[in-house]
């Protein structure tokens, strides 16, 4: 006699699963925005769930602004090609080869040209209707009023006091010309969740997840990894030699550009080992990402912009 | 417990700030450790730089800048925490601007729901208009939560006149399980601790009572019904079904019927990235495969022969109206049902609710936040079962062509009806209620098989069942008469014929025409147990009634005979006149005209009687009738 249960994790799933077939059956030119991270290997995992035994009908795009980590790069390579994915990979190469560096342009502003105006770009150039994106309604306050599908007018922008009423999972995926969709399939996912989910599917993530020990300077509380200061060579006006450089056994919680994202303190070396960490966390995982932390609204204004 | 193995609760918060509604929400995910020291920083922020000497919770909360300066909550929010049994996902929703088109948003998937009282204010109409929306989404359980007892001295008069004076209101409201709480959001009393304060309280504290609520009930997991999602084709040797169950539990194995051709098929496996399924059950993702290679595609269902939900082109719906422009009578539009879409109408406003008094009103329009009782129309039939029963199958949203903007929430009641369907005591074929309990069944005096044997010929049911004027009584009289010619027992049971008398009581409404079927079944029924081969012609119309006649007769005896022609022809033949008649408008409820024919899914026969005489016809079904060994080859 079968009990009918369904775990928490099999619950999460099965919704996710559910609003990514939504998109695929009703979408013309869906895309899955891949950043690397373990949010996107979890939405790629379901994404291969929902189509199985067949392969997902859409291709990734991952939108780089070139200050990843070099293992970001190669996990991406591997991951891709082993799952047989086709990834595409969109820069901004204008403001990339104007030198725009958020410790010279601004982090407001350097997020604004190499990754929301990259981002709409690519949208237009495909002709992208759709874009999944990783994001979690536990991440940050303004996220956690979006709905799971967010509409961007045709300049990609978010209005959130006009949003769409989202009712039982009825999903209202009809838009007008030139609009387009944001689809959050991890909407309802906790940090927890995302790493308990990556240890019950042993899900690959990149390695700089885990601790190990590393050459980094305190700037504002944040671990800045030494890597990060030379960074595409700039940074003018830091001058890396008059602080002090530390070796501390440390990790990254959330990925991002080099420059903005900070490792925390910590020696979990293993995905168990995380989770309790996860689990005692103070502080939130953005804890460490500089671009939240430039205003009250921060995030809000981002996404109004056209931000994920 | 392994995190894994949790269980989820997802519940609506309601209030307005004054209720102290961000406290509570704020002190639950504090105490449960599901806030951060930046968050809570952030917040510290925000409120000595709006001046108050104190971190003000709600900053905790509203995500949104305008909400931020305003000093009001916007949009649903969702929160998360978790118990060591139990994760909740909280959906937030503010209590005064928007009230009805947030909160029914923030409700519609929740299993619970959590009403504040400010204790000093008592039963605001506030709570009751929460209540009434709580009750019309149908969330399974109420919890009132009796807030700031600290400023009243946590008397205990005072929660048990609000006590009482809810339970007043909410008898008029279809709301099963409430559960109410005394406690202080601010000083923690009875949050998540039992407090000492109100020894006279003996529930549990709030967070131990949402712990605590069984979810796992409130599913549906005996009709199976599944919506396709999207169809799978990787290669030429797979093909399969993605959706969700949405109700219902299957099987490798088990028979399907596939709505809307009525295709029969078995379920050949249940397959999933992680393995192939013995069983399936609601709310799980899946991808079905069928053993038979038919036409299935998205917004088709997949649901189970004997256990069929309702077609029907005309529904009795309430609707919560949230779009800024009115509602309107001469719009076509887009009902999102299930996987489908359809066109839709809003045919008719039968009442708007005054949510304050529960009163109801005439009006002929909705504007944003109404609330209401509709008959719509829709171009196709919907396969839907009643809100109450299956969630899944019973709402809808109505959305704008012109602005695709979402304009309703709607939630099925069933199909309208009028005075005409609810005179008398007519009981439907479904759930035929015994009014003659003491009738004790003792079998029959001489068996039917000792009847056939004298009769030389098996008994058999033949039911013919297509639109008015598609050749039934045709066919029927000619069979009557051949088999007749060749010595058989028969009986012809025509639908006119029974009108004029055992029917002679009832009229076409769908009610009516349920118990006009039943009727004819059991006469049916008592012929054949004297051996008779039983020709029935009735337009018979829906699915479901058909059903019924089909389980009162052994397999392999009942035919159900689908006689198939265009409604354009029948309509050009007209023997009776009653098409003209229906489309003037004399006659209501005409099938094919302005009420639906339900295809039979699965017939024993289908004859064509625009491609073939009524002579071939007769020909094609004594041929059957052979095979199937009712009558000898001689006939």
């Amino acid at each position: 006699m079968n009990s009918y249960r369904l775990s928490y994790l099999q619950n999460l799933e099965s919704e996710s699963i559910h609003i990514i077939r939504e998109v695929v059956a009703e979408f013309k030119n869906p895309v899955m925005l891949y950043s690397v991270g373990k949010d996107s290997s979890v939405m790629v995992r379901l994404a291969q769930k929902a189509f199985y035994p067949g392969r997902f009908p859409f291709p990734l795009m991952h939108i780089d602004t070139g200050y990843k980590f070099p293992e970001m790069y190669a996990f991406r390579e591997e991951f891709c090609r082993r799952i047989g994915a086709e990834l595409i990979v969109e820069r901004n190469e204008h403001w990339i080869a104007q030198g725009c560096h958020p410790l010279d342009t601004g982090v407001d502003k350097c997020c604004s040209y190499l990754k929301t105006g990259a981002l709409l770009d690519a949208i237009r150039k495909h002709g992208f209707d759709a874009a999944f994106g990783g994001a979690r309604r536990e991440e940050e306050k303004s996220r956690a009023k979006e709905r799971v599908f967010s509409l961007r007018d045709a300049f990609g922008q978010w209005e959130p006091k006009h949003q769409r009423p989202e009712l039982w999972d009825l999903y209202n995926t009809r838009i007008n010309e030139g609009e387009t969709v944001r689809v959050f399939p991890l909407s309802n996912w906790t940090e927890q969740d995302i790493w308990e989910y990556i240890k019950q599917e042993r899900i690959p993530v990149v390695p700089i997840y885990y601790a190990c020990e590393r050459e980094v300077v305190v700037r504002n509380g944040i671990l800045i990894p030494l890597a990060a200061c030379s960074a595409g060579n700039h940074g003018a006006g830091t001058d890396v030699a008059a602080e002090k450089v530390e070796r501390v056994t440390c990790r990254f919680r959330s990925l991002g550009c080099i420059p903005c994202t900070g490792a925390i303190p910590s020696t979990a070396t293993t995905i168990d080992e995380i989770i309790s960490e996860v689990r005692a966390a103070k502080k939130s995982e953005r804890e460490n990402r500089v671009i939240d932390l430039t205003g009250d609204s921060s995030m809000e204004q981002k996404k109004r912009e056209g931000y994920f | 417990m392994p995190y894994g193995e949790k269980s989820l609760l997802r519940f609506a918060a309601t209030g307005s700030v004054d209720d102290g509604k961000s406290t509570l929400i704020g002190r639950l995910l504090c105490e449960t450790r599901s806030i951060y020291e930046d968050q809570y920083a952030a917040a510290e922020r925000s409120s000595l730089r709006r001046g108050f000497r104190e971190v003000e919770l709600a900053y905790l909360l509203d995500g949104l800048a305008a909400e931020r300066e305003q000093g009001i909550t916007i949009d649903v929010a969702h929160r998360y925490f978790e118990t060591p049994g139990r994760k909740f996902i909280i959906m937030d929703t503010p209590g005064h601007v928007q009230y009805t088109r947030n909160m029914v948003t923030g409700a519609s998937r929740a299993d619970c729901a959590l009403i504040l009282i400010d204790a000093r204010n008592g039963v605001l109409t506030q709570s009751k208009r929460h209540g009434f929306i709580i009750s019309l989404l149908q969330i399974p359980h109420l919890v009132v939560v009796v807030n700031k007892m600290d400023l009243v001295d946590y008397a205990e008069d005072v929660y048990a006149r609000i006590v009482m004076a809810y339970q007043d209101y909410s008898q008029k409201l279809d709301i099963h399980d409430i559960v109410f709480i005394p406690v202080s959001a601010l000083k923690g009393d009875n949050v998540v601790e039992k407090s000492e304060n109100m020894p006279w309280y003996d529930g549990p504290s709030l967070l131990h009572c949402l712990e605590n609520i069984h979810v796992a009930a409130d599913r549906n997991l005996v009709d199976f019904r599944f919506p396709v999602q999207y169809v799978i084709r990787p290669h030429q040797d797979f093909r399969g079904f993605a959706g969700k169950i949405v109700s219902g539990t299957i099987a490798p194995g088990e028979e399907v019927v596939v709505l809307p051709s009525g295709k029969v098929s078995t379920i050949k496996s249940v397959t999933t990235y992680d393995g192939e399924l013995q069983e399936a059950f609601a709310p799980q993702s899946v991808v079905l495969t069928l053993n038979d290679d038919i036409d299935v595609s998205r917004g088709d269902m997949l649901v189970r022969k004997k256990n069929l939900p309702q077609a029907e082109t005309r529904l009795d719906a309430v609707i919560c109206w949230m779009d800024e422009g009115a509602s309107s009578m001469s719009t076509a539009y887009i009902m999102k049902h299930t996987t489908r879409h359809v066109r839709a109408y809003i045919r008719k406003i039968i009442y708007k609710v005054d949510v304050d008094t529960l009163h109801r009103m005439q009006a002929d329009t909705f504007s944003l936040n109404e609330i209401g009782r509709v008959e719509m129309a829709t171009a196709a039939p919907v396969f839907f079962d009643p809100y109450k029963i299956n969630r899944a199958t019973g709402s809808f949203i109505l959305i704008d062509p012109l602005t695709n903007n979402t304009v309703a929430a709607g939630m099925i009641r069933g199909v309208p009806r009028n005075i005409r369907d609810v005179r008398g005591d007519g009981a439907g074929t479904k759930g035929v209620v015994l009014k003659s309990p003491n009738a004790v069944w003792t079998g029959w005096n001489i068996p039917r098989e000792a009847r056939e044997e004298r009769n030389g010929h098996r008994a058999a049911v033949l039911w013919l069942t297509g639109y008015s004027g598609s050749g039934k009584s045709t066919i029927a009289r000619l069979l009557e008469k051949r088999l007749f010619a060749a010595g058989c027992r028969t009986m012809l049971l025509d639908g006119d014929h029974i009108r004029h008398g055992l029917c002679g009581d009832l009229g076409f409404s769908e009610r009516d025409r349920q118990e006009n079927i039943r009727r004819a079944g059991e006469a049916a029924k008592l012929f054949f147990e004297t051996g008779d081969i039983v020709i029935c012609t009735f337009i018979s119309p829906f699915i479901r009634d058909r059903q019924f006649v089909r389980g009162l007769f052994p397999e392999k005896r009942f035919f159900e005979i689908h006689v198939r022609c265009d409604l354009e022809t029948c309509i050009r033949r007209d023997p009776h006149g009653l098409y003209s008649k229906a489309l003037a408008g004399e006659i209501a409820e005409f099938t094919g005209i302005d009420s639906p024919y339900e295809e039979p899914p699965d017939p024993e026969i289908v004859v064509e009687t625009d491609l073939h005489s009524a002579e071939q016809i007769v020909g094609i079904l004594l041929q059957r009738l052979v095979e199937e060994d009712i009558i000898g080859r001689d006939v």
